[in-house]
């Protein structure tokens, strides 16, 4: 309905000007230091002078090679990982639970010694970035590649396809919604990595940016920065998201979406 | 009973036993069966006596414990290998549709001529004309979930037809249709299996589908799952829905009902 439709871009809209309403009234009334939280207004205008400057664009750039290149490992190695378990039982049995106890290992902590290993440049954030992101993809393209169901590939065998065949016409395509689903979080896992690995060692990067501004007590620029970084990690979602929307639009997800929207 | 030997499906002893030692269930035990070209038979029984395990077995889907199963003289299982050349001339209709959503109506019932390496623009002329033939024009370029259930069975019989099967294995395909649907494709069926020539053997458990429809009918009763009777159908072709109201058609029934249940 069209008043539906009015209330989904209206209700959303207006929760988020509320908020910034009540946060610059809080900022105000309650005097709180500049230092300690700037009022929205200011965040802009400190957005505005960051995104002016040459220099950040070699940051964003840095840490977006950092985030994608970890993302990419993660992804060749998990999909095959995930799929070469789903098909022989006894590779599961053998790393699986080896693969889960690394998982619950907090990578996070992990992060200086990668920084140890891999040095101060790019290859321990890309590291961290693909150790992050690794586990979504893995465990959804291990449980994606297991989903086909029997009736369908009874279909396959009266119809005497090649392993090949039955591979490109049925396992795939009814793997890679779950796998592209896995990818979309794993993206956003990748920022995370890259940007941790920015803090704790480095001079790029816009996670070392953030922790620069932060000692210089530029709290704007801090949350400048902060609110790039949402920009891009939104932007890579989004992308995935896509993806996802092109390489599967029978999906009923997709289906769904296009209905919603 | 006597051996034809030009019989284009011939089970001789077939048996499957599922698990082993204590936990064995028998899931069907010493089926013997002669089918000539262009038979229609049906497999009645209740649920759970073992008639679709027979037809899996018959597809070569299911590996029998015991017997043989020979399609066209050729061994459906050499050793623990399913036969392809055994089973080329095979199509099968499932319960489900069984469509592919990433493919469109006409791919999915050309899919059978692209894994076979038919070019495309074959495939698709053959896809589009068996498409009408089955009710399917102007359907033909849509995703199978904008058909309706009885339409998306009309598109797996479509992909069951256009390889130019000798042999059709049918695991109740329209059992979850409404019954007017069942009927217009039931005799959509009959007309294709018989200018075809085409040898059918349909699981159902319905006894007016499986009287009207074959030439014989084989009584499956289950615990310990077995072949009970093979009753003729003796009614001439070609068959209307007329016939079902006909005495003989009903006394049919009745002798079939009475059979199934072990009344005799």
């Amino acid at each position: 309905m069209a008043g539906d439709r009015f209330l989904r871009i209206a209700l959303p809209t207006a929760t988020v000007v509320v908020f910034l309403v009540l946060w610059t009234v809080y900022v105000r009334t309650a005097e709180v230091s500049a230092f300690i939280l700037p009022t929205p207004l200011e965040i802009v205008a400190a957005f505005v002078e960051l995104v002016g400057d040459p220099d950040i664009w070699h940051h964003a750039l840095v840490t977006v090679i950092e985030a994608v290149s970890g993302f990419l490992i993660a992804v060749a190695i998990g999909i095959t990982l995930g799929m070469a378990m789903a098909r022989i039982q006894v590779l599961e049995w053998a790393f699986k639970p080896f693969i889960v106890c690394l998982q619950l290992i907090p990578k996070i902590a992990l992060a200086p010694l990668f920084i140890l290993w891999f040095g101060f440049g790019l290859e321990s954030k890309i590291v961290i970035a693909a150790a992050l992101s690794f586990f979504p993809v893995f465990s959804n393209a291990l449980v994606a590649f297991r989903s086909v169901e029997p009736g369908d590939r009874d279909v396959f065998t009266m119809l005497q396809a090649t392993p090949f065949q039955r591979f490109v016409m049925l396992d795939l395509p009814t793997a890679l919604p779950v796998v592209l689903a896995g990818m979309e979080v794993a993206v956003v896992m990748s920022m995370i990595g890259a940007i941790v690995g920015e803090f704790i060692g480095g001079n790029e990067g816009l996670g070392y940016l953030a922790v620069a501004m932060l000692q210089e007590l530029r709290v704007p620029g801090l949350f400048a920065v902060i609110v790039l970084l949402t920009l891009i990690g939104l932007s890579l979602y989004t992308l995935i998201a896509q993806l996802r929307g092109w390489l599967t639009p029978w999906h009923t997800s997709v289906m769904q979406g296009n209905r919603d929207a | 009973m006597k051996m034809d030997n030009d019989a284009d499906i011939r089970l001789s002893g077939v048996g499957k036993t599922f698990g082993r030692g204590e936990n064995a269930v028998r899931a069907i035990g010493d089926a013997t069966l002669d089918m000539k070209r262009g038979d229609f038979i049906s497999l009645l029984g209740p649920s759970g006596c073992g008639k679709t395990t027979l037809l899996r077995i018959i597809a070569g889907l299911e590996q029998p414990t015991e017997g043989e199963v020979l399609v066209r003289g050729r061994p459906v299982w050499n050793g623990e290998k399913r036969s392809a050349e055994a089973t080329r001339p095979i199509s099968m209709m499932f319960q489900e549709a069984r469509l592919f959503p990433w493919f469109t109506v006409a791919e999915n019932v050309a899919l059978p001529l692209r894994l076979r390496g038919v070019n495309r623009a074959e495939r698709e002329e053959r896809a589009f004309a068996l498409c009408e033939t089955v009710g399917l024009k102007g359907f033909e370029r849509m995703r199978p979930s904008a058909l309706s259930g009885g339409m998306r069975q009309r598109a797996s019989l479509a992909r069951a037809l256009i390889t130019g099967p000798q042999v059709l294995l049918l695991d109740e395909p329209f059992g979850a249709l409404d019954a007017m649907t069942r009927d217009t494709l039931n005799l959509e069926l009959m007309s294709v299996c018989q200018q075809a020539r085409v040898t059918t053997i349909l699981v159902t458990h319905s006894i007016t589908e499986a009287a009207f429809l074959s030439d014989r009918v084989v009584v499956l009763a289950p615990r310990p799952a077995r072949i009970t009777e093979v009753v003729e159908m003796p009614f001439e072709r070609p068959r209307s829905l007329d016939l079902q109201r006909r005495t003989e058609f009903q006394d049919m029934l009745v002798h079939l009902r009475a059979s199934l249940t072990g009344d005799h």
